[in-house]
């Protein structure tokens, strides 16, 4: 366990004589006609914790069960730490994975599903019994070594699950799901123990998941799945902040989008058109758009702001009625209805307590600042 | 929610019309007369009887041999035939190879008994194996009948049994023969008991296969109650019949009992 994790401020991914730990080379899968996976490359570092993130079909398990080796490619190659591993059979990789089911054993105990792995490796009983206590402790199972799975809450097999794939110490660890069968309070604490413990052994990570919180809580990088392509790869934020596609923008967390046409720049401003929002858009340079070329801008509800009265300045300004208002605790999210009829998801954070908050049926305007709006082509 | 009288007397009128004759014929095992219908007294004369008779008690001994040896083959060739449909899925024409493992669950029984006896002497004419008709002809042909009760009992299971478990095993390091040992087979050892014990009940109960395949010296409980019964029936037949009920029924109870214990998991 002396590999050291990525340190925080780390990123191979940008330094191009850094060497990939795993190399995915055009790599597809199909079944019959369908292809699962369609043509990916992907390179990834030692110590990520990559996330693939994409709907339910969109391939991203298919892509994992052929890093374990429990599927084969139709074409492509696969290399782990320099090693191609086409011809190398799933219990010979040096991989592991934990399953969305845990697919643990049933009619075993925790030890006996944990210690399972070391013994097929042939390390001696002894040895590998303190390897499980110790494992055991790092999931906090130390009292729960003689149950069997069906004993255990489902966040404690979720535990063991973890355990069982790491005791291996894998070069790769592979996650498919791995907190979706857990409620959402268990999930938030457990996303960081897995952080944790990711941190603490230097295991290079990929997790699967459909849910892009987790995606961002987890990963150092996500890559971005649909229709067995992956259609973005980049940092939580960059993938936030900077959606490449309308997919991935309206995919990752919530946004309001604007179709509308390129008009001239204006200095060192990007000129949109478009009656949708029933204004000119204001938005940054852009390079290598033409003039009334198609575009969406995407805007995000919390870069929105809401009030009473019509604020200073004079772009990016519209006016609407709220039409409806959710209050979430530490937000409030309003949706509000502009002349074109558009609807706008707009938030509010509930720092202070106002004397009168903004209801229903108010008139209110809307505003933002020009580096708000995202301008997607494709 | 009330409940009419209707529903309890039809239940308890179809227990009656299943279990009267049996409960008859195990009270008539008792009677000390030796005419069937008559009561004559409570006895155990005729279990004595049936201990004394070399005759039944060899047909027993030959049907308790066939049952267990065809019971075994049946639930080793049938757990393969399950697995293999299961497991090595997507293959071209694989419902109709299902279809086919099945089809003896439905196939008249004369039908069954005479192609074999049919294969078993253009066989022997063929290669001289199996050399006249026997112990060996009838284990084979139980085996082939009971091993599609097997391997639909496991297939269920096969099908209930989350993939990923044994994918886990294989990614753990398992090799595939590790696998199958270390968890697919504790995990099917339930379906393979009562797949067992299914097939041990069939053979032990046939009548029509084993009476075209059987020769000479081979013939089993059924053949000989059969023929004896021909001739009318006997106390001693009752008590018999009374022995095996209870065989079978310790068996079931021993099988429920496993697969009870065993869907906890």
């Amino acid at each position: 366990m002396a590999e050291l994790p990525l340190a925080a401020d780390a990123k191979p991914w940008k330094d191009s004589a850094a060497v990939p730990f795993i190399r995915i080379k055009n790599i597809t899968k199909k079944f019959g006609e369908f292809s699962a996976v369609d043509d990916i490359t992907l390179d990834i570092y030692k110590g990520e914790l990559f996330c693939l993130l994409g709907g339910s079909g969109c391939g991203k398990s298919t892509l994992l069960r052929m890093l374990a080796g429990l599927e084969t490619p139709t074409s492509g190659t696969i290399e782990i730490d320099g090693q191609d591993v086409a011809d190398v059979a799933a219990f010979d990789r040096p991989t592991n994975m934990m399953f969305q089911s845990y697919a643990l054993f049933p009619h075993m105990t925790v030890e006996k599903n944990v210690i399972y792995g070391l013994l097929r490796e042939g390390v001696p009983k002894a040895e590998a019994k303190d390897r499980v206590a110790d494992m055991l402790r790092l999931v906090k199972l130390q009292d729960f070594a003689k149950r069997k799975p069906h004993q255990l809450s489902g966040g404690q097999q979720q535990r063991v699950a973890l355990a069982r794939s790491l005791i291996k110490q894998p070069k790769l660890l592979l996650l498919d799901e791995p907190l979706a069968a857990l409620d959402k309070k268990l999930r938030e604490e457990t996303q960081f123990e897995l952080i944790h413990i990711q941190e603490t052994l230097g295991v290079t990570f990929i997790v699967v998941t459909h849910d892009q919180e987790e995606a961002m809580t987890l990963s150092t990088r996500i890559g971005v799945m649909k229709d067995g392509k992956i259609v973005q790869v980049g940092e939580p934020p960059q993938i936030y902040e900077d959606p490449n596609s309308r997919y991935v923008a309206d995919f990752i967390g919530s946004v309001n989008m604007f179709e509308g046409t390129v008009d001239v720049a204006v200095s060192s401003t990007l000129r949109i058109k478009s009656p949708e929002a029933g204004i000119d858009l204001l938005v940054e340079p852009v390079e290598g758009l033409k003039a009334n070329q198609n575009v969406s801008v995407a805007i995000r509800p919390e870069r929105i702001t809401l009030t009473r009265h019509k604020p200073d300045g004079a772009a990016n300004i519209v006016e609407g009625g709220v039409v409806e208002v959710a209050y979430l605790g530490n937000l409030s999210v309003y949706r509000v209805k502009l002349a074109s009829g558009k609807i706008l998801k707009v938030t509010k954070s509930n720092l202070l307590h106002d004397e009168e908050p903004i209801s229903w049926d108010e008139k209110v305007f809307l505003s933002w600042s020009n580096a708000a709006g995202i301008v997607l082509t494709t | 929610m009330k409940r009419g009288f209707f529903l309890p007397v039809v239940a308890f009128a179809g227990f009656l019309f299943l279990y009267i004759p049996i409960v008859s014929l195990v009270i008539f095992s008792f009677n000390k007369s030796k005419l069937v219908t008559v009561w004559g007294g409570w006895s155990t004369k005729w279990y004595v009887e049936l201990l004394n008779d070399p005759q039944i008690l060899g047909a027993a001994w030959i049907s308790l041999k066939i049952g267990v040896v065809s019971a075994t083959l049946a639930t080793i060739l049938g757990t393969i035939a399950a697995i293999v449909l299961t497991r090595f899925g997507r293959v071209r024409g694989r419902g109709l190879l299902i279809g086919m493992v099945t089809a003896p669950l439905v196939m008249p029984e004369v039908i069954t008994g005479l192609s074999l006896l049919l294969l078993f002497i253009s066989m022997e004419a063929m290669f001289g194996w199996p050399a006249g008709r026997g112990i060996l002809t009838i284990i084979i042909a139980h085996t082939t009948f009971s091993m599609a009760y097997v391997a639909v009992v496991v297939q269920s299971r096969l099908v209930d049994m989350d993939d990923a478990i044994e994918e886990a095993a294989s990614d753990l390091g398992a090799k595939p023969m590790r696998v199958f040992f270390d968890i697919t087979l504790p995990m099917i050892a339930p379906s393979l008991i009562s797949g067992w014990l299914l097939s041990f009940t069939l053979s032990l109960d046939d009548l029509v296969i084993a009476s075209f395949v059987s020769g000479p010296g081979a013939s089993t409980l059924p053949i000989v109650i059969f023929s004896k019964v021909r001739l009318g029936v006997t106390p001693e037949i009752n008590a018999l019949a009374t022995l095996i009920v209870v065989v079978v029924a310790i068996g079931i109870s021993i099988a429920w009992f496993l697969m009870r214990k065993k869907v906890k998991t």
